[in-house]
């Protein structure tokens, strides 16, 4: 018996538009989900609330929707997608490549940053005036060093409970901030590359000794080192939540200082800015003076750990005993995919021990500023990752990006564990300094 | 809907559009509005949900992960989806007796991750096993590569605790492979959420092999690969999987998340043996032998287990890599007898032609489980037309050569028109009774698996909201 085609109903019909059309959201990256949804498990979110509005492709989903005009672009779906970490975990789930950052960036521009109007206003003022003009940023940071040494934190204890807990968050300032002493510093030994080196923002504010340890380590390795003066912030946190004016602004800048100092490659020791650096040419498309410069300049960009393995370590490394495990920073794995490269340089420190966790490249809940826009989901998320270190057993983690960093310490205290953490760098420059002390000590 | 929400809790019942619209659509092309998405916790908030919905004369439709291909967790009739998504709990192991109790929203490859380290594994691996879950894969009675050596889904799951339209909760099987009285568990398994919601399953371990070994033989055409999946049965190798792969497909695979398959060949066979290790070497020297035979142009086997995975985690995506060949992909299930491949493949590359459409293949050869992929774009007039019934075409291909219309994906709502291809009307009306049986009021998913109600005393309209067009 046979039925003919035109007498079958497939049910097609889909709820019809009642809303405008948002140019904004029909993007191309769209067409690559065939929603077969292989990224489910993969998603922090969906992980924690099984729901499919929390799941990459229920995004994808919302975004196309939103995009033909089918939902709103209002609170409902803001909150869905705000509730993202921009991990990128399901473009590595994901067998058909599709760029789910790009789509989730796109949604962003569309309904600005997360939160309260108060916060979406702090968020778009920090976007805006801050990140751009790191002048500001240093004079901020000075105050709040001066509030954390004064006795005026113990004033922190009567404020709300939510304000206590961002309060929490926020790390000691150092006592130093990185400043180079010269533009540009010379290899030690002979002279194998030529590259340049992200200062960033908040890098040399508080994590200062991972920049001056990443500079040593680089010189150690044949590297002149140029840190242009007239680079900036990469806005990264200004693209992951829907600003795009600012941060192109900041791109240009950061093109033009790099390209103007003719260097073989530029360095990124913070995965967050490596994997922004590495998609300047997305951010810019459609900018005809900016296109090619664009592109010359992401096809430079290379994650710190990624440049060191591929260019091979010299020199002798002195023994750093200690028995570590290695959190993948989302935006190196997943955002770079480099998996390998940081595990490389760690074996090839003697005296060190990695332990693998599991579930090394789920998201620590850090996220830029989600751990402040959803305190929540970034605990929930944190107190899971806590318990993997501790089943490692592990003195230490190590995370090769500053967000990552902030919120492992942050957990660790929370955990009342002793893990310390660990910048790449800085395990590599201690072990160039043991070699170091080693032989200073062979000689007297 | 307040009841739901007492029942389950605020957060668990989904009304807005923005909130159910991803529940309109599964992995397949089809879709349609639920009007309300519920998600319990327990098994007692399943069984009062379900009378809360039925009281309320809603339809339920079951659903997992939302992986399926053949439409079945779309709400074809509206009503309420009932996502089994938090039951995910990996309720005990019993290594003694091989078995794993377990929830319904269990991720099929947590199964094997959870007794690995014991040697043990859960053998049906459909290829989205990274994502649907056990609760789906019952209801479609999943297979994946491994079925030619280990079975479908039936075949390894022993009892299943289900509530019924009314709310009741019943145990059908047990915890040994058989029970006394009917095989209601394997009337339950593939039942396409028609017949009620699973709320808990034990299911069976395998032990795991000494040895796996796989290879890869590379053809430059479809014909002479085809001829060797006979050809290596023919010859009394027995493959733990044996699985095909076309040119369109590798390019796809290449372009998303490349597994390292040679893009200008026309067909590729995956092919495992496992085993002690004595009959796997020699196992893979008779199947290489075979392949080369046949008019392989290289066969290379996987040196480690990292090349291993390599090449299967290029197959297991091959179906979400499709995406980087077009917008949309319409895959078919049919199923052949073993000896059928040359003929059938060639018969799908003359439809391709005739209907002027793109299909990449990519399937379980060794089951003669074809799963052709029409690609398109939704969005050009007239093209799911072409498709629709370039799919028809293959399928009347497969059943006109002694085969069936799914192999494991299920009816769902795609082919439930064809059944009667296969089916008498007596064939179906028994069937039904068996539904009825169960579901006297077809409350769970309306739609599915039959073509239309068939003409019996106790059929009902089921009192759904049917949008126009639908065909219940």
């Amino acid at each position: 018996m046979e039925t003919s085609v035109s007498s079958m109903h497939l049910p097609l019909q889909r709820t019809e538009p009642h809303g405008p059309v948002v140019p904004g959201l029909q993007i191309p990256e769209l067409d690559q989900c065939v929603h077969c949804g292989l990224c489910l498990t993969q998603c922090p979110t969906y992980r924690v609330t099984r729901l499919e509005t929390e799941s990459p492709r229920g995004r994808i989903h919302l975004v196309r929707a939103a995009g033909e005009g089918r939902i709103s672009t209002g609170e409902r779906f803001a909150e869905h997608l705000n509730l993202c970490l921009m991990c990128r975990a399901c473009e590595t789930a994901c067998p058909s490549g599709v760029k789910y950052g790009r789509i989730a960036e796109a949604a962003r521009e569309v309904i600005g940053p997360p939160g309260s109007a108060l916060s979406r206003a702090v968020a778009r003022l920090a976007f805006t005036q801050l990140f751009p003009r790191l002048g500001r940023m240093r004079v901020l940071l000075r105050l709040l060093r001066f509030y954390q040494r004064s006795g005026l934190r113990a004033v922190a204890r009567v404020l709300p409970r939510r304000l206590r807990e961002m309060e929490a968050l926020l790390p000691p300032v150092p006592a130093r901030f990185f400043t180079p002493e010269a533009e540009v510093l010379p290899a030690i030994g002979t002279r194998r590359a030529r590259v340049g080196l992200l200062n960033g923002c908040i890098m040399p504010l508080l994590f200062g000794d991972i920049n001056a340890a990443t500079v040593r380590v680089l010189r150690r390795n044949g590297c002149e080192v140029v840190i242009p003066k007239g680079q900036g912030c990469c806005g990264a946190l200004n693209v992951h939540n829907g600003e795009t004016t600012a941060a192109k602004a900041m791109a240009k800048r950061n093109i033009d200082a790099f390209l103007a100092a003719g260097v073989d490659a530029v360095i990124v020791n913070a995965a967050g800015c490596g994997a922004t650096m590495k998609e300047y040419d997305h951010l810019l498309r459609g900018d005809p003076e900016y296109t090619e410069k664009a592109a010359r300049f992401s096809a430079l960009c290379r994650d710190a750990s990624e440049f060191l393995a591929d260019l091979g370590l010299t020199g002798p490394l002195g023994p750093v005993d200690m028995t570590v495990t290695y959190q993948d920073p989302c935006h190196l794995a997943h955002g770079q995919k480099v998996r390998a490269q940081p595990r490389q340089l760690l074996a090839a420190i003697p005296g060190l021990t990695l332990i693998e966790m599991e579930a090394s490249d789920r998201c620590c809940g850090s996220a830029g500023i989600y751990n402040v826009t959803h305190p929540e989901m970034s605990r929930t998320l944190l107190d899971e990752k806590m318990t993997s270190i501790g089943r490692t057993g592990a003195e230490a983690v190590v995370a090769p990006n500053p967000g990552c960093m902030l919120q492992l310490r942050y957990g660790a205290q929370r955990a009342k564990a002793g893990t310390a953490v660990y910048h790449l760098m800085d395990l590599l420059d201690q072990a160039y300094q043991a070699a170091e002390d080693d032989a200073g000590r062979a000689r007297a | 809907m307040q009841e739901l929400r007492r029942i389950v809790g605020d957060a668990h019942v989904l009304v807005e559009d923005a909130d159910v619209i991803v529940y309109e659509q599964d992995g397949s092309i089809l879709q349609a509005m639920p009007e309300i998405v519920v998600l319990p916790a327990d098994v007692t908030q399943v069984s009062e949900v379900i009378r809360a919905a039925r009281r309320a004369g809603f339809p339920i439709v079951p659903r997992g992960s939302g992986t399926g291909l053949a439409g079945g967790a779309v709400p074809a009739g509206g009503g309420v989806v009932v996502s089994l998504a938090r039951l995910n709990r990996l309720l005990g192991v019993d290594y003694r007796n091989r078995t794993a109790e377990l929830e319904p929203g269990v991720i099929n490859l947590e199964v094997t991750k959870g007794v690995a380290k014991a040697g043990f594994f859960y053998a049906p691996d459909p290829s989205s096993q990274a994502a649907c879950s056990i609760g789906g894969n019952l209801a479609n009675n999943s297979g994946g590569p491994h079925t030619l050596a280990y079975g479908v889904t039936t075949n390894h799951a022993l009892g299943v605790e289900v509530v019924l339209h009314d709310g009741s909760i019943v145990w059908l099987g047990g915890t040994v492979p058989d029970v006394p009285g009917y095989d209601l568990c394997g009337v339950f398994v593939g039942s396409e959420g028609t017949l009620g919601i699973v709320t808990r399953a034990i299911v069976r371990l395998m032990r795991a092999r000494e040895d796996v070994r796989t290879l890869l033989a590379i053809f430059d055409s479809m014909d002479s690969a085809t001829q060797a999946v006979v050809d290596i049965t023919a010859a009394g190798i027995v493959p733990a999987a044996l699985e095909m792969m076309d040119k369109t497909t590798i390019e796809a695979v290449e372009r998303g998340a490349p597994a390292g398959y040679p893009r200008d060949a026309e067909a590729v066979l995956l092919l495992e043996v496992e085993g002690v290790r004595e009959y796997t070497e020699r196992a893979l020297r008779m199947a290489h032998e075979v392949c080369t035979r046949a008019g392989a142009r290289q066969v290379r086997a996987a040196r480690d287990e990292q090349e291993r995975q390599a090449l299967w985690k290029g197959r297991k995506g091959a179906f979400g890599a499709l995406g980087t060949l077009a917008p949309n992909y319409y895959v078919m299930d049919g199923v052949v007898p073993r000896s059928k491949l040359p003929q059938t493949m060639r018969a799908v590359a003359e439809i391709a032609e005739q209907y002027q459409v793109r299909i990449a293949n990519v399937f379980h050869a060794g089951d003669g489980n074809l799963h052709p992929n029409i690609l398109f774009d939704i969005r050009v007039p007239g093209a799911l037309d072409r498709v629709i019934e370039a799919g028809a075409a293959i399928l009347r291909a497969c059943v006109a050569v002694g085969g069936s219309l799914t192999g494991e994906h299920g009816i769902g709502l795609e082919k439930r028109d064809y059944m009667e291809w296969l089916f008498s009307k007596d064939d179906l009306e028994a069937m039904t009774r068996v539904r009825l049986a169960f579901d006297p009021q077809r409350a769970f998913n309306p739609g599915k698996i039959f073509p239309t109600p068939v003409s019996c005393g106790e059929v009902r309209r089921a009192p759904a909201r049917i949008p126009e067009g639908l065909w219940i």
